[in-house]
């Protein structure tokens, strides 16, 4: 694995910028969209060359209901900031009642997460249709301004004690800066194969 | 209590159940026991020790007990809600089982005393605040002398609220403090009476869901998963918290998730089962205020 010229990480302090980082904290978000909604209108949002930030890493499920709420518990142990629920408007499911069920739980789930201590702030739900690109684009960017204020999620990050960006697993998987706005390249220095293997914390996705 | 020793014989002795699942004198106070013979029936008993929820014994996976036979249960008032949520979802047939009924003053917050205590706000238990069952309706008999009320407890929304007043920093610090004692030894899963999956996702490890390492993170998986899956289900009979063993306050999550089913869909627990549970239900004009 090359690692000359290794891109920092989204969000990464750059090494000279020790402790005033919230200016270029770039949030992770993580997305969990219906196939029939959501999903083709951040399609339409793409197609159409809509202006919005790129630190959403959309997945795609089959409706909303199929969103199980440990997605969402497992999106921020893996370094979510923040996490957008989005499926089909009501009376619009192409199962019929999927988003129903998914408004009632979510409904719950997001007062629990918010009991134990989850900012609801960190967490988006919508109803993104087919032909709201733009839409699309205003639910990614206000969210992603809301989880800037609000800052890197440490505190759950580091629930299990090893959350630094060298034992994160996926860091190889990272978008350019360039991509994501970050300003400078990290140095190769210090990040040498060893850091970016898999610390071995168990893939569990 | 010989009301409750008299029903239990007579059901075994005209062969109507084959074991009778009430409560014993232990060595160290109440305990639960399984009388399959009509002279054995004496050794049934019921006071203020009498605390756990013998509707965990119903879960139709509990195969050394449904070998048993048919089964006749003593259920308190909040014993008798957990059975109704498992006739809700049909874990049982009503058929199946017998309801002995007992009315309720009330019971302690620790079952392990030679005597019954005295009930007062120190000795009662948290689940009995705001108890509205104190004699269950769904049952087949009821037996034992009406009870007075049992004392006034620390108000379990109290301390919900006090815990709603904190920033969600201030939250999050409550919680993974209490979390860190966490083993997930599931002690809190076994002693529910809903917790009745043939397999708990806990368990399941392709993909891990949940960490099941003890650290904060993997114990606030796992509480998280445990609450949001009995919500709208927990009948708050704190059962999980009796056994927990490092006291980390479950009543306090579940009591906000009935609040949350109450304010949301309007639904409190109800000793019939025919009333749908708030989660697996929806009603196309449910609150959406929290979605964009």
């Amino acid at each position: 694995m090359s690692v000359v010229n290794q891109p920092q990480r989204s969000g990464e302090r750059a090494p000279d910028d020790s402790g005033r980082a919230t200016a270029e904290f770039e949030p992770r978000i993580t997305a969990f969209v219906c196939n029939w909604c959501t999903y083709t209108g951040a399609d339409l949002a793409g197609t159409s060359r809509l202006h919005m930030a790129s630190n959403v890493r959309i997945i795609r499920l089959p409706c909303t209901g199929r969103i199980d709420h440990v997605f969402i518990v497992k999106a921020f142990e893996r370094g979510a900031d923040g996490v957008i629920v989005s499926g089909c408007h009501p009376a619009d499911c192409h199962y019929t009642a999927g988003n129903y069920h998914a408004r009632r739980r979510f409904g719950v789930f997001r007062e629990l997460l918010s009991f134990l201590g989850v900012d609801p702030e960190r967490l988006t739900f919508s109803w993104v249709s087919a032909s709201e690109g733009g839409k699309w684009a205003d639910v990614v960017n206000e969210t992603i301004e809301r989880v800037r204020r609000l800052g890197p999620f440490d505190s759950y990050h580091g629930l299990a004690g090893a959350a630094t960006p060298a034992d994160d697993p996926f860091a190889r998987f990272e978008m350019p800066a360039g991509a994501t706005g970050g300003t400078a390249a990290a140095p190769a220095d210090g990040h040498d194969a060893a850091s970016q293997a898999p610390s071995g914390t168990g893939d569990a996705s | 209590m010989s009301e409750l020793q008299d029903t239990a014989r007579r059901l075994l002795d005209e062969g109507l159940v084959q074991v009778v699942i009430g409560w014993e004198e232990g060595p160290r106070g109440a305990r639960p026991v399984f009388v399959t013979s009509a002279a054995d029936c004496e050794r049934l008993i019921f006071d203020a020790r009498c605390v756990h929820n013998l509707a965990t014994f119903l879960n139709p996976r509990r195969s050394q007990i449904t070998a048993l036979g048919k089964a006749a249960v003593v259920v308190k008032g909040c014993d008798a809600k957990a059975v109704a949520g498992l006739l809700r979802e049909a874990q049982l047939e009503r058929a199946g089982i017998v309801l002995i009924g007992v009315r309720c003053g009330g019971v302690a917050g620790e079952p392990a005393t030679l005597a019954p205590p005295a009930l007062s706000a120190e000795t009662v238990s948290a689940r009995c605040w705001g108890c509205d069952v104190r004699e269950p309706e769904s049952v087949d008999m009821l037996v034992g002398e009406a009870q007075p009320e049992p004392p006034v407890t620390a108000d379990l929304d109290e301390r919900v609220a006090a815990l709603d007043a904190l920033s969600p920093a201030e939250r999050f610090a409550f919680w993974t403090k209490e979390l860190s004692r966490c083993t997930q030894c599931y002690a809190c899963r076994q002693a529910c009476p809903l917790c009745c999956c043939e397999r708990c996702i806990v368990e399941k490890t392709e993909p891990q869901w949940i960490e099941t390492s003890p650290h904060p993170r993997g114990n606030f998986a796992w509480h998280l998963t445990r609450a949001q899956h009995l919500a709208g289900r927990c009948v708050g009979c704190g059962e999980c918290e009796r056994a927990c063993p490092v006291g980390i306050p479950l009543g306090l999550i579940n009591r906000k998730l009935q609040q949350v089913v109450y304010e949301l869909y309007g639904y409190t627990v109800s000793e019939d089962p025919a009333v749908p549970a708030p989660i697996g239900a929806y009603a196309t004009d449910d609150t959406q205020d929290f979605i964009e």
